[in-house]
C-alpha cells in the first residue's frame, strides 16, 4: 500500500517539474515576443526596419510635448533614459497623458527616424497616493515617483 | 499521522467539523466586507494621477489574488486526490474551479473597466492578462473534466492532473510583470519592505482582499458540503442524518 | 453626496466595478443553496423509491 502511495508521489513530482521545466524551455524560446513593447535604447539591437509596426514604450520626455496647429496632432519625445525616440500621434491622447508619464504607443518608423504612432496607451506606475502625498514628496524634493519602463530583457 | 488526516477527512468527520468553519467565515466574510466597503467607497483618498478610479483597485485587485489563491488551494486538492485518494479532497476540485473560474471573470472584466479610462483601451495582449486569460480557460477545462466521466472518482482523477499540470502558469501570472515588458504595471503590495501604496489605500485593499478570502472558504465548504451529500447519499451517516432533520 | 455618485467623471467604470462584484458575490451564493436544494430534493426522491 505504502508503495503505491510513493509511487503516486512520484509521478506528480515528475508530472510538475516535467511540465515545468517545457514551460521555461519555451518561454525562453519565445522570450522576444512576449515583449508588449520595446524601450528606446533596445530599438538599435531589436533590428526593426523601415515600415514594420511595432510598440514603443517610455517616458514622456518632460517639455517636450508640442501641438501642431490642426489640434489633434502631438508630437514629443519618449525616453528610458538612455535612448530618445521623436513621436507623433494624431488623435485623442489618453487622460492619464502627460509630461514624466509612461506610455506605450504602436507605429511605425519613417524615414526621418519619427515614430509615427497609430495608437497610445497609458501606463500608470504601481504607486497610489493622495495628490497632498505627492505634493509634499515633490516639495521635499524627494524623487517624484515615475515609472521607468523596465528593459529587463536584452 | 496518515491515519489521522484519513479520518479528520472522512465524509461523516468533514461533514461535522465544517459547519461551524462555515460559519465562522461567513460572518467574518460579512463584517470584514462592510469595514472594507465603507474604506474604499467613503474613507479613502483619490489617487495623485488616477483619481477616483483607483477605488477600482479595492475590488479588482482581490479578485485578481483570490483567483491565484484559490488555484493553489485546488491544485492542493489535487495532489491530495492523486496521491491519498481522500473523497473530499475530490469534491473540493470541481468546487473550487467554479469559484475561481467566477472571480478570475471578474478580475479580468473589472480590469478592463479600469483599462479603459487609465490606459485608453480595454483589452491588451500582454503577458499579465493573457496569462489571466489563461487561468480562467484552465478553470473551464477542469469544470468540464471533473463533470465528463460517468464515474466521479474518475473524473476527479482527470481534473486533478490538469490542475496540477496547470499549476505552471501561477508564478508566470505573478512574474509576467517583472519578467516581461508589459502595459500592466508592477506589482505594488508584495514588496513587504516598503509596499508603493500609501498606507490610506493599502488598508482598505488588504481588508478586502481579507474578505474576498473569508467569503471564499465560506463558498467552498457551502458547496462541498452539499456535494458530499450527493455523493455519500447512499451510506448509513448521510441517512441518518436526513432522518434526524425531518 | 453627489460628488460620490459622479466618482470625477469615472462613474460608469468605478460604479460597473462595484455591481459586477456585488453581482458575483450574490449570484454565487444563490448558486450554491438553489444546489443545496435541489441535491436534498434528489436525495429525497431517490430514497422514497426504494
Amino acid at each position: 500500500m505504502a508503495t503505491k502511495r510513493k509511487q503516486r508521489m512520484i509521478f506528480v513530482i515528475v508530472l510538475i517539474s516535467g511540465f515545468a521545466a517545457a514551460t521555461a524551455l519555451a518561454l525562453f524560446a519565445f522570450q522576444k515576443n512576449l515583449l508588449y513593447f520595446y524601450s528606446p535604447s533596445q530599438l538599435a539591437e531589436a533590428g526593426i526596419t523601415q515600415d514594420q509596426l511595432f510598440r514603443l514604450g517610455g517616458l514622456v520626455v518632460e517639455g517636450s510635448v508640442v501641438r501642431m496647429p490642426d489640434g489633434i496632432t502631438t508630437q514629443f519625445s519618449l525616453t528610458d533614459l538612455q535612448g530618445h525616440v521623436g513621436v507623433q500621434y494624431t488623435g485623442l491622447l489618453p487622460d492619464l497623458f502627460r509630461e514624466g508619464q509612461g506610455i506605450v504607443a504602436q507605429g511605425k518608423l519613417n524615414a526621418d527616424g519619427l515614430f509615427v504612432a497609430q495608437e497610445v496607451l497609458a501606463k500608470h506606475d504601481e504607486n497610489y497616493m493622495p495628490p497632498e502625498v505627492a505634493e509634499a514628496l515633490k516639495a521635499a524634493g524627494g524623487e517624484h515617483p515615475v515609472s521607468i519602463p523596465k528593459t529587463t530583457v536584452k | 499521522m496518515f491515519t489521522f488526516l484519513h479520518k479528520f477527512a472522512s465524509p461523516q468527520y468533514f461533514y461535522a467539523w465544517s459547519a461551524s468553519w462555515q460559519k465562522w467565515s461567513s460572518i467574518l466574510a460579512v463584517l470584514l466586507m462592510s469595514v472594507g466597503l465603507y474604506y474604499s467607497l467613503l474613507n479613502s483618498p483619490a489617487d495623485y494621477q488616477q483619481g477616483e478610479t483607483v477605488r477600482i483597485m479595492y475590488v479588482h485587485v482581490p479578485a485578481a489574488w483570490l483567483s491565484m489563491f484559490g488555484y493553489m488551494v485546488m491544485a492542493s486538492a489535487a495532489i491530495v486526490t492523486l496521491i491519498w485518494r481522500i473523497k473530499v479532497a475530490e469534491i473540493m476540485i470541481g468546487q473550487c474551479a467554479v469559484i475561481g473560474a467566477s472571480f478570475t471573470a471578474l478580475a479580468l472584466i473589472t480590469g478592463m473597466l479600469w483599462g479603459k479610462p487609465m490606459w485608453g483601451a480595454y483589452w491588451v495582449w500582454d503577458a499579465r492578462l493573457t496569462s489571466e486569460l489563461v487561468l480562467l480557460f484552465l478553470y473551464f477545462g477542469v469544470i468540464a473534466l471533473s463533470g465528463a466521466f460517468d464515474d466521479e472518482r474518475a473524473g476527479a482523477r482527470a481534473a486533478a492532473i490538469l490542475t496540477v499540470v496547470g499549476i505552471v502558469n501561477i508564478p508566470i501570472i505573478h512574474y509576467s510583470v517583472e519578467w516581461w515588458n508589459t502595459l500592466h504595471q508592477g506589482p505594488t503590495v508584495s514588496k513587504f519592505d516598503s509596499p508603493s501604496a500609501h498606507p490610506s489605500m493599502l488598508i482598505p485593499l488588504l481588508i478586502m482582499a481579507l474578505a474576498f478570502k473569508a467569503y471564499f472558504f465560506a463558498l467552498l465548504f457551502k458547496r462541498a458540503r452539499a456535494e458530499l451529500l450527493l455523493r455519500e447519499r447512499n451510506t448509513s451517516w448521510v441517512k441518518a442524518l436526513l432522518k434526524d432533520t425531518e | 453626496m453627489n460628488d460620490f455618485f459622479h466618482m470625477g467623471g469615472y462613474a460608469f467604470y468605478v460604479w460597473g466595478c462595484y455591481g459586477l462584484t456585488a453581482g458575483v458575490l450574490l449570484a454565487n451564493l444563490i448558486f450554491a443553496t438553489m444546489r443545496r436544494k435541489r441535491i436534498l430534493q434528489q436525495i429525497q426522491e431517490l430514497s422514497e423509491e426504494d
